[in-house]
This record gives structure tokens, sequence and C-alpha cells, in this order.
């Protein structure tokens, strides 16, 4: 499988990463690389085989809906990068 | 001091014979001598241990002392540590300061264990040698121009080097295995779920697991039954009662059925000496009473190739959590929201991480699915299959730990495939979700080689058992780098 650096930017795009044209021709063989190692996967016919999700056969679990934490707003809000009256900053999105 | 293992320490301790501060401070003196070269610690939390260390002497004075009560350790830097900076070996999380402690690290303060500081590792975990770290690649004690392996590189180079008696580390697939083998000290991955992932930053959710890293096989029993057991935060949390490690220790190996993977052996790449060495530990394994077979898994030689859609699929998914919003690296100066995400990631995430989440995000995008993901997963039943298949035959199944000795820095940092290929014989474990432990065995090329042993699920007691006795007979473990 060959990506052209094209493929890589729009994956790069939907990864929400910056990649120059450089890095791109870089990412883009080894990338390549790697999915021509993932194709060996195609010398075994699959097609009946159900797919495993999981390594162990487990239901998922639930619990009563009851609080059981407390607030910690301020202690979780303390990495954040720019915080203000209890909020997450961001760069102005609507006009 | 240091050259005694997590149960002489242990003994020492209830002997009266030094105490938890002592000891503490023997090994903060020890890494803060020898670390320098090695680049095993992110972060040593003196103060901490010193005041961890005072109160399980306090403990003890009172008579409410447990086996591992002022036992020094080391935590990988993945594991959240309350008011300590949990980096995962990567600049988006060099300013974190975890706001709550993983449930693995409660488990064990609570146990009375002392932490020394937090091992550097693979960023994110993703990495065969250490070199993907934000820190620095951490070199190999036995020869210093050489990895000592990854992910939990950090953890592995510290036991091996008696900086710390014993570590955590998490294995994806091979992350705690390797490192062992490759530093000639003994590391276990637990079954899938039975060591909660709460606060241990997530890689492939499906495949990471916990487990501990020390000299020894009966050091490592000590150490899981303190981490081990269902916790209600994790949602795959295994809901089932802890065995009795140590009570299992001692048993006998007369009628063991031990199975080598045929595939294994037959591997291209495989080092002769480690080959030897695995016939090496066979060999005591029949003198004990076990008889030893082949089998075969025919369908692990695809195993690599499924964990390279599986894992970067799962990592994609966990890691867009860093978003610069939240906690983590924030790029200067954003002129939107798009470029806030874009360039925080970048600049945060070094290229192995970028690698990942783009073959995971490719993998996972619209008209790839099916080929990619969905294939992935009907290969890793398949590989699944193969374990079960086996384990009919036999109670264990055995292959070396990785194909060769620590590799020279910087040999395999341009080609990822050939890095991948490291974990050839540890990977199908992952997928399949089984515990598997990995013992120091015979040196090759004057350097340490290790011995994987794999079990059916939930039967770690039977792996530190065999291992336990292999060690009782041999001296591979008590093997100890010069200069340290």
């Amino acid at each position: 499988m060959s990506l052209s650096s094209d493929d890589v930017h729009k994956i790069a795009h939907l990864a929400r990463l910056a990649v120059s044209d450089e890095e791109a021709e870089a990412l883009r063989r080894d990338l390549s690389n790697i999915l021509d190692l993932v194709e060996q996967m195609g010398a075994v016919d699959t097609s009946a085989i159900e797919p495993m999700a999981h390594p162990l056969a487990m239901n998922q679990r639930l619990r009563p809906d009851e609080v059981t934490e407390s607030d910690r707003r301020d202690l979780y809000l303390r990495n954040a990068p720019a915080a203000e009256n209890g909020l997450f900053l961001v760069p102005r999105v609507i006009e | 001091m240091h050259h005694k293992t997590l149960a002489e320490l242990s003994a020492g301790l209830a002997a009266g014979e030094f105490s938890s501060v002592e000891l503490t401070r023997h090994f903060l003196e020890r890494i803060r001598a020898h670390d320098e070269r090695l680049n095993s610690f992110i972060t040593v939390t003196e103060e901490q241990a010193l005041a961890q260390a005072k109160a399980a002497d306090a403990r003890r004075a009172a008579g409410e002392a447990g086996p591992l009560t002022g036992i020094p350790l080391a935590h990988k830097d993945i594991f959240c540590t309350l008011d300590v900076r949990t980096s995962c070996g990567s600049r988006m999380l060099d300013n974190f300061v975890s706001p709550y402690d993983a449930t693995v690290v409660e488990r064990l303060a609570d146990a009375g264990m002392v932490m020394l500081g937090k091992t550097n590792m693979d960023e994110f975990a993703m990495g065969s040698s250490n070199e993907t770290s934000y820190y620095g690649p951490v070199r190999n004690p036995w020869d210093i121009e050489r990895v000592p392996g990854g992910s939990s590189g950090g953890s592995a180079a510290a036991v091996a080097a008696r900086l710390t008696p014993a570590a955590t580390g998490t294995d994806t697939g091979g992350s705690i295995r390797q490192p062992a083998a490759l530093t000639g000290i003994t590391g276990l991955k637990p079954t899938y779920g039975r060591c909660s992932r709460w606060g241990m930053i997530a890689f492939a959710s499906s495949l990471d697991q916990a487990g501990p890293m020390a000299r020894t096989a009966e050091d490592c029993a000590l150490l899981l039954s303190g981490m081990a057991g269902f916790d209600p935060r994790d949602s795959t949390s295994a809901e089932r009662p802890v065995d009795d490690y140590l009570a299992a220790l001692d048993r006998p190996l007369d009628g063991l059925k031990v199975g080598l993977v045929r595939e294994f052996m037959a591997q291209d790449g495989l080092h002769s000496g480690v080959a030897a060495a695995t016939e090496a530990v066979l060999d005591e394994l029949k003198r004990q009473g076990a008889e030893v077979v082949e089998v075969s898994l025919p369908h692990a030689y695809l195993s690599v190739p499924a964990y390279y859609v599986v894992a970067p699929a799962e990592c994609s998914s966990n890691l867009s959590r860093f978003d610069g919003v939240r906690f983590g690296h924030r790029c200067d100066d954003p002129k939107d929201l798009e470029d806030l995400y874009k360039r925080s990631r970048s600049e945060g995430f070094g290229a192995e991480v970028k690698r990942r989440i783009l073959i995971g995000a490719y993998a996972l995008s619209a008209g790839y699915y099916d080929a990619y993901y969905l294939k992935a997963q009907q290969v890793r039943q398949l590989i699944a299959q193969d374990f079960c298949a086996a384990f009919e035959q036999v109670d264990l199944i055995v292959s070396p730990t990785a194909p060769d000795v620590a590799f020279p820095l910087g040999a395999k940092t341009d080609d990822p495939v050939a890095m991948y290929l490291q974990d050839i014989y540890t990977i199908a474990v992952n997928l399949a979700g089984l515990p598997a432990i990995s013992i120091p065995a015979p040196a090759a090329d004057g350097l340490p080689t290790g011995f994987q042993m794999i079990g059916n699920h939930f039967d770690e007691a039977r792996l530190l058992n065999v291992a336990h006795r292999i060690q009782q007979a041999t001296d591979w473990h008590e093997q100890a780098p010069e200069g340290f």
C-alpha cells in the first residue's frame, strides 16, 4: 500500500495534527511501510470469522445511577492551560 | 542492602535489621549516584518517599505492617500519582500534575510501599527501546551503549541496576516482558483485567495491562498480590477473587505439561544464543519432572500485523483527549480552535506517537474500516483460538521473550517496522488477553536473555510457581551488571 503526500495531509487533518510538506514526505514512507506490514493479514481468509473486539467475554457492568463523586472542579482546572470562572478558555469560536 | 530481593528486604524490615527510612535513603542515594548514566528516572520524589518511609516505620511499630510495608519501589510514569508530575514520557504532559492516584498506585501505597519516583518510558508506552521518550533514552546497565528495551525501559533498567527493589510496568504488546528480558530481570504481564487500568494513561484499552517488575518471581508474586483485584472504577476490571500467589510458589513441577512454540523457534532472526538459552531453561524444566512438547500457533505470525491496526486504532481514539484545552501542552498564540488543536498536538507528540495516531485514523476512516480494523479483529480471533487449542494439550506455552539480545542505541530508530518486530513473541499474548512472564535465561554474548511462559487466563499463580521453581534451582536471575 503506497500512500501519497495528499493522503497523509488528509489523515493528519482527521487526526488534528499539523504536518509540514517535509514531514508529510517522511510520514508517507513510514506509513506505507507499516501498511505493507499490516497487509500481510490478507494471507488468511477470515470471511467466516467472528471479529474479536475484546480479550475477555464480558458484559458492560452497570452501576446504580447515584452520585459518587464530589465536586472537584477547581482541582481539575488546575492543569488547564487557560481557565477562568470555572471554565476552560479557547480562542473565540462565535463571532 | 540493594542486592537483597524484595522478599529478603521484607524479612529484614520485619526482623528490625534496618528501618524503612534507612532503606529508602539507601536507594535514593543509589539513584543519585548512578542514574545520571542510565536516565531511568524522570522524577525522583525524595521528600514524599521519606515521609512514606517514616509512616511505614510508625505502622510497623504499631504492629500493623504487612509484607510490603516500608519497601521502596518506582512507578512507571504512565501511572497517575497525586500531586506528582505524570508525564507518560511526553512533552504533551510535561506540565501535568495528576489530581489523583491510579488504583495500582493507591493499592501499593495502602500496603505501605514507598514511592522513590517515576520511571522513564517510551512516549505514551509506544516503543520497544525507550528511545521515543521526550526525556531522552534510557540506557541498559549491562552496556550503556545499548537500549534496555521498552516501553517500561526505565523500570527495567532501575531494577536491573539495583536502584530500586521493584517497579511497576505496563504491557500492551510486550512492554513489561521485552525490557525485563533485555535487562535480566523478571516481569509479569497479568491477564487482561487482573490489575485496574484506572489512572493508568490509556494507550490501547483492549490490550493495556499493568504488572510487576522485580528480580525474582517471588518478588513479583508479592507485588502482584498488592496490585491485583477488582476495581469498580475500571469498566473492564475482572470481577473475580485474587489467587494466593505466594502459597502456590513451591508446588513441584512433576507432570507439568509445557508446550514450546514451534513457529517461534523457527523464526528468521532468532539469535542462536537466545535459542540455546531457551533450551537450557527447558532442560531445567525437564529435570524437575515437566514434560516438554511442541505446540503450534499457526496464526501467530500475523500478530504483529493485526496489532499494528488494533493498537493504533485504539490509540488514535484514546489520544484524541489531548487537545490543548483541558490539560497538557498548548501551543502559543492559537489563531482559532483548529489551529489550537493541531499545533498543540503536533508540538506535544513525538514522531512515533504521531505515526501511530495517523495509522489508527487511517484504519478507522470511511472506506478502510472493513479492510483494516474489521480484518484485524478477525485475525485477532484466529490468534486467540490458536492459544485455546494449544491449552487443550498443555498447561503452559513457552518461547524466548525477544528474538535478540539488547541492541545498540539508534540501531532501529530509522526503521519503525524493524522496531515493531522486536515484539514478535510477545504481542500475540496481548491480543488474546493472556498472562505471561519473562524470566532471565542464560546470557548470550554476555548480555541477558529472557524466557517467556504464557499461561491460560487468570493462571498467574502457575506462572509464578514455575518461574520460582526454576529460580530456586538456577542462578540466571542472580546475575548483576557490573559498575552499579
